[in-house]
C-alpha cells in the first residue's frame, strides 16, 4: 500500500454535497480546475466509476491506458486518469485509502451467474445501474458507452504468478480519495450493490460526493 | 496436439508485421495463431457478431477465473456471461491481458514516426489505430473498443502493483488455440506490443488457420477448469437454444 495523502480541503467549501445510495446511478460534470472527492461514509465500499470527455464522450477513461502510462495497476495520488485519446481526464491528488482497483470491472447480473451461480441472475448489479443512468441522462448513449471502470476503495490484488482475487476492503469509514479535473469531465458513478463478495464487506452503504471550485 | 489434420483446416493467412486482419469465427472452428519467428505481438478484441454491443469482458473474463493471465484452459468471457473464445491449447503459457494497446504517442516516441508516404506499407502503425480501422470496416468505431488481449506477450505484477514487460516471452513456432463457442468476430493486429523495449521497430508476422474442431464435450477440459467456466458454459449453450 502507497503513502496516504490528505486534502487541506473543507467540506463547508464545497460546492456540491451530495449522498449517493447502494445502489443509484449519479451522472455529473466535473469542469476543468474543480476538485472532485468520494468519501466512504461507513467503509468498504466499492464506487464503481467511469469517466468522459464532456465535449466528446467518445473519448472516455482508459483503464489499461492508465495502468501502463503509470506502470503499475493500483491507483493513488499521483495518477493520472487516462483517456482513450491519450488525454489526462483527472489527476488523483489526495487519498487516504491507499490504492484502488480498475481490474475487476463493474459487476452484471450475468458475471454474477458465472461467478456465484445462475440464480443470481435477479440480484441487482452496477451494469444495470449503469444503464439506468445513461437512459434517464444521456438517452443517446447505449451499452456501447458502458466501459471498464475504476473501482474506487476497492481492493483486487494481483500475484507475481498471475493470480488475482478480490480481497477484503482496505477502506474505511471516513476514508476518501480526492481528484482534480484536468479537463471538463462527466462522471458517471454506481454504488455498487454487490452482496455475494467481500468488495462492499456484504453491506452497501451511502458514499458522499463533494466538488470544489 | 502441435499438427493440424490437414483435412480439416479451412484456410491459412500470413499477417505481415504491424497489420490487422478480422474474420468472424464460426462455432464449430478454431483459430490457431502461430508465432513463426518468435517475440510476435497479437493485439486483438472479440465480439458476438450477431449482437456486436456483446464484446470481450476482460474484467469479467480475469475475475471469474481469478487470473491475471491466459492460457490453456482459460475461456475469454463477454459482457454477457458467455464465452466468446476458449483456449484449447497453447505453447507459449501467457498472453497479457493487462497492458492494452500501442498508440501513435508510444511508437513516435520510441521510434520516430514514419509514414505510408515515406515507408509504403513499412510505415509505423499502432494497434489503436489498426483497431479503429478494422472495427469501421463492421460499422464500429471508437465508442466499441474495450481491453484487449497481447498474445504471446507476458507481463507480471510485482507485490507492490509494479508491471513489468518481459522480452522472449514467445519461442518460434509457438502457438495459441482459440476456439470459437459463439460465432465471434476476431479483430486482430500484428503491431508491437506497448511495452515492448526493442531499440529498433520490429514487429513481427503471424501465421493464421482457421479448422474445423470438435464441439466442446462434458468433460472438455476449458469446460471443466473451474466451476465458473461449467455455468459460462451453459449460459453460452442456452444462447444457441
Amino acid at each position: 500500500m502507497s503513502t496516504l495523502t490528505e486534502s487541506q480541503l473543507d467540506p463547508a467549501t464545497a460546492v456540491y454535497d451530495f449522498t449517493l445510495l447502494a445502489g443509484d446511478p449519479w451522472l455529473h460534470e466535473i469542469k476543468r480546475g474543480q476538485t472532485f472527492r468520494i468519501l466512504d461514509l461507513e467503509g468498504n465500499q466499492a464506487a464503481d466509476t467511469l469517466f468522459y470527455n464532456a465535449h466528446d464522450p467518445a473519448d472516455r477513461y482508459s483503464a489499461q491506458d492508465t495502468i501502463r502510462e503509470q506502470g503499475a495497476i493500483y491507483l493513488t495520488t499521483g495518477t493520472k486518469l487516462m483517456s482513450t485519446r491519450g488525454y489526462v481526464l483527472l489527476t488523483i491528488t489526495a487519498d487516504t485509502c491507499g490504492q484502488h482497483d480498475t481490474l475487476g470491472g463493474a459487476c452484471a447480473c450475468e458475471s454474477n451467474m458465472v461467478r456465484y451461480a445462475i440464480e443470481k441472475r435477479s440480484m441487482h448489479a452496477c451494469r444495470d445501474v449503469f444503464m439506468r443512468g445513461i437512459q434517464q441522462w444521456r438517452p443517446s448513449w447505449s451499452k456501447r458507452d458502458i466501459t471498464h471502470n475504476i473501482n474506487f476503495f476497492m481492493n483486487v490484488p494481483v500475484t507475481p504468478d498471475g493470480g488475482l482475487t478480490f480481497a477484503d476492503g482496505v477502506s474505511g469509514s471516513g476514508r476518501y480519495v480526492e481528484m482534480r479535473a484536468e479537463m471538463d469531465v462527466l462522471a458517471l458513478i454506481s454504488n455498487c450493490p454487490q452482496l455475494n463478495n467481500p468488495c462492499n464487506d456484504y453491506n452497501p452503504t451511502p458514499v458522499r460526493l463533494l466538488l470544489w471550485d | 496436439m502441435s499438427a493440424i489434420t490437414p483435412s480439416l483446416i479451412r484456410f491459412e493467412e500470413i499477417v505481415p508485421p504491424g497489420s490487422s486482419w478480422s474474420h468472424v469465427l464460426k462455432r464449430g472452428t478454431t483459430l490457431r495463431i502461430t508465432d513463426t519467428e518468435g517475440g510476435a505481438n497479437v493485439s486483438a478484441l472479440f465480439y458476438n457478431f450477431e449482437l456486436l454491443v456483446e464484446r470481450l469482458n476482460l474484467p469479467d473474463t480475469l475475475k471469474c477465473q481469478h487470473i491475471a493471465r491466459l492460457t490453456k484452459g482459460n475461456c475469454l468471457y463477454s459482457d454477457m456471461g458467455r464465452i466468446l473464445v476458449s483456449i484449447t491449447e497453447d505453447t507459449c503459457g501467457w498472453h497479457d491481458p493487462l497492458a492494452g494497446a500501442s498508440n501513435e504517442k508510444i511508437l513516435t516516441e520510441k521510434y520516430g514516426a514514419l509514414n505510408y508516404q515515406a515507408a509504403r506499407n513499412d510505415w509505423h502503425r499502432d494497434a489503436y489505430n489498426n483497431f479503429l480501422r478494422e472495427l469501421g470496416k463492421y460499422g464500429m468505431g471508437e465508442s466499441d473498443l474495450a481491453m484487449n488481449v497481447n498474445f504471446f506477450q507476458k507481463v507480471t505484477v510485482d507485490d507492490g502493483g509494479k508491471m513489468i514487460w518481459h522480452a522472449s516471452n514467445s519461442k518460434p513456432g509457438a502457438f495459441v488455440d482459440l476456439r470459437a463457442e459463439m460465432n465471434t468476430l476476431v479483430v486482430l493486429n500484428t503491431c508491437i506490443h506497448p511495452l515492448d523495449t526493442a531499440p529498433t521497430y520490429s514487429p513481427k508476422p503471424v501465421r493464421l488457420a482457421v479448422w474445423t474442431s470438435p464441439p466442446p464435450g462434458p468433460d472438455d477440459p476449458c469446460r471443466k477448469s473451474r466451476p465458473e467456466n461449467e455455468r459460462g458454459f451453459i449460459l453460452t449453450e442456452r444462447y444457441f437454444l
